[in-house]
């Protein structure tokens, strides 16, 4: 009787002792799947600035885009197109991404048409970016002949209204509603309310959400290779093909001319810098204001 | 509802007798039609989105048209790819876009779960915003700067440490030798796989994250309280209480790997074939074939084709971004009976 429990406790024993390695092996698997992730981006930071930071020089920013094998030249056309582009997009696309954030927060939480657009809106901001590119050569490229400006404006947009929609309405469903009923009760007209009560009050979220609006569409490539093409030189006019920073640096880099790999480096390099530096200010101003 | 004085149905000596002190109450300046102007316009806007979607799918379809009519859904499973014949099938693309997908879940799902894991049991308090931050810029970093490292940092890297001594190992063997044939450059399908994998974690582990956190403490304590380690907490509490969200972020993942087109395009190599299955073969997907012939293809049947494989691809998004954010939706739902 005594070895029939001393053998129970042993096998007690084995059966905690084997419990506790294969916690020991998950976690230990755990911690290295989060090393993992952080090790992919400490390296891209780390080429993008090693190889960029060298290419960058002031005719980076002040000269054009040159022909292949040339001693000289930056990307001065293409960061203007860039900052056009997707200044425009924004300027565009937040109002409307922003009125139906504020459909679906203060209007249609229940009907059918806000269930409907949210669902919709949700599967919009995961869409393949080149759908949207080939949408806007149908419906814009196609009809008016002749790749634009424009047209790339358009399909950046595109990408901007569903990132403002979902973070317009999930700032708005976080202000309290006895703000609302308080406005209410003061006798302001729903439009009014809306505008100067809960707006405002969810006005550091909704920047937050233009912000990496413009961020994500900062880096887009897909959607404007076949809508504003590229331009090697200096346009203002949205009507001609004109050049942005992604595009470029995915024409340069596929290319097997130094200098042009050199400036797509640099390109790169200017590109992530502001596209993170946007999302960590995007982040930032969210917290403080929260 | 509120109550407002029409002012100027009182008299104004009565007014003033009402309120000998102070100002009238100001009128209301704006009638109704603001509030319905106002309406109108949310609604316009929320209508919009749902138009988008029609208005995509209708274009692509009336692009599409000519090829549609000239192979039918026959086009999925031809290979032939050849523009000076005039000859287009599916085939290889879809093949691409499907393989390299897959060996991103492959990588990616067992790693967010990880992620997720230490996130959200292991971490400590002040470690969790800055590590998840860091995870989300993972998400933030523009596919055509993965693009470029993937073509001239990672490839490289991948053939010299992986391919070369797989083929030195394996190379005569007869199945894993196809497997790992092709020239060493360590561009194709599995370079491809990997850095969509990369790509999409930071997705799949902000979900699972997310639904983690869902799994109310009271169960997770009536579980460590008996004695389970952490990982039987989360492998037999957290993990089925949560599953139909796990699978939801899974879904999404797939949604985003289908439809990535940069990264794909630069390390893919752009080659339609399908003689090899090797993972190290230079092959095409959707979205670099989009990105690669779609500006200069001349209209007609060319064309249209390129149009018929980006309507394939997004119906196919369409189907698994609809199946996560259902899954999604059923776990909140069910979070909100038991609550």
């Amino acid at each position: 009787m005594n070895g029939d429990a001393s053998a129970a406790l042993g096998a007690r024993l084995a059966r905690h002792r084997r419990r506790k390695t294969v916690n020991a092996v998950a976690l230990t698997l755990s911690m290295l799947a989060m090393a993992f992730g952080l090790f992919w981006l400490v390296w891209i930071l780390i080429e993008t600035v090693r190889l960029g930071f060298g290419g960058l020089t002031l005719a980076t920013f002040t000269e054009m885009t040159p022909p292949p094998q040339a001693d000289t030249g930056g990307l001065a056309n293409a960061i203007a197109g860039s900052l056009v582009m997707v200044t425009l997009a924004t300027a565009i696309g937040t109002p409307v991404g922003v009125m139906a954030g504020i459909y679906l927060a203060e209007y249609g939480q229940k009907g059918w048409l806000g269930q409907l657009t949210r669902f919709i809106n949700d599967i919009l901001l995961s869409a393949p970016s080149i759908v949207i590119g080939l949408f806007i050569y149908a419906t814009v490229v196609a009809r008016v002949k002749s790749f634009s400006g424009w047209a790339g404006v358009l399909a950046l947009a595109l990408i901007v209204i569903p990132v403002v929609i979902r973070t317009t309405e999930n700032m708005l469903a976080l202000v309290p509603n006895p703000l609302r009923e308080a406005a209410y009760a003061l006798g302001a007209p729903k439009w009014k309310v809306i505008l100067s009560i809960t707006l405002k009050a969810a006005r550091a979220g909704v920047m937050t959400g233009v912000l990496l609006a413009f961020a994500r569409i900062a880096g887009e490539t897909a959607p404007l290779l076949f809508t504003a093409l590229s331009n090697q030189f200096w346009t203002s006019n949205l009507s001609e093909p004109m050049a942005t920073l992604p595009v470029t640096i995915f024409k340069f880099a596929m290319s097997p001319y130094e200098n042009w790999q050199k400036l797509a480096w640099a390109g790169v390099f200017l590109i992530t810098l502001g596209v993170l530096a946007l999302n960590i200010l995007a982040r930032f101003l969210f917290r403080q204001k929260r | 509802m509120a109550i407002t004085f029409p002012a100027e149905k009182y008299p104004r000596a009565e007014a003033e007798r009402v309120e000998p002190a102070g100002r009238p109450p100001s009128m209301r300046r704006t009638g109704p039609w603001a509030d319905r102007l106002f309406s109108a316009l949310a609604h316009a806007a929320a209508l919009l989105t749902l138009m988008l979607l029609a208005g995509i799918l209708i274009s692509l379809v009336v692009g599409a048209a000519p090829a549609i009519r000239e192979y039918g859904l026959g086009f999925l499973w031809r290979s032939e790819w050849d523009p000076v014949k005039d000859q287009y099938g599916g085939l290889v693309m879809i093949y691409g876009t499907l393989a390299t997908s897959l060996i991103a879940l492959v990588i990616a799902v067992p790693v967010s779960f990880g992620i997720a894991l230490f996130l959200t049991e292991l971490a400590p308090g002040w470690l969790r915003r800055p590590l998840g931050v860091a995870i989300e810029l993972l998400a933030a970093v523009p596919s055509i700067v993965y693009g470029m490292w993937g073509l001239l940092v990672f490839s490289p890297v991948l053939s010299r440490f992986v391919q070369q001594p797989l083929q030195r190992w394996v190379g005569d063997t007869p199945v894993l030798g196809t497997l790992v044939s092709g020239a060493p450059v360590g561009i194709g399908i599995l370079s491809a796989g990997i850095i969509l994998a990369i790509m999409v974690i930071p997705f799949i582990a902000a979900v699972m994250r997310d639904v983690f956190e869902v799994t109310p403490p009271m169960l997770k304590e009536s579980a460590y309280g008996l004695g389970a380690t952490t990982w039987e907490v989360v492998f037999n509490i957290v993990l089925p209480y949560t599953k139909t969200g796990v699978v939801g972020g899974i879904m999404l993942g797939l949604g985003r790997a289908l439809g990535e087109t940069m990264a794909v395009t630069f390390v893919i190599g752009n080659f339609n074939q399908l003689s090899s299955l090797s993972l190290f073969e230079a092959a095409n997907s959707i979205t670099s074939a989009l990105a690669n012939e779609f500006a200069e293809a001349g209209e007609g049947l060319h064309q249209a084709s390129l149009i018929y494989l980006g309507l394939v691809l997004f119906f196919i998004t369409f189907v698994v971004l609809s199946l996560s954010k259902l899954l999604l939706l059923q776990l909140r739902k069910n979070e909100g009976m038991r609550a």
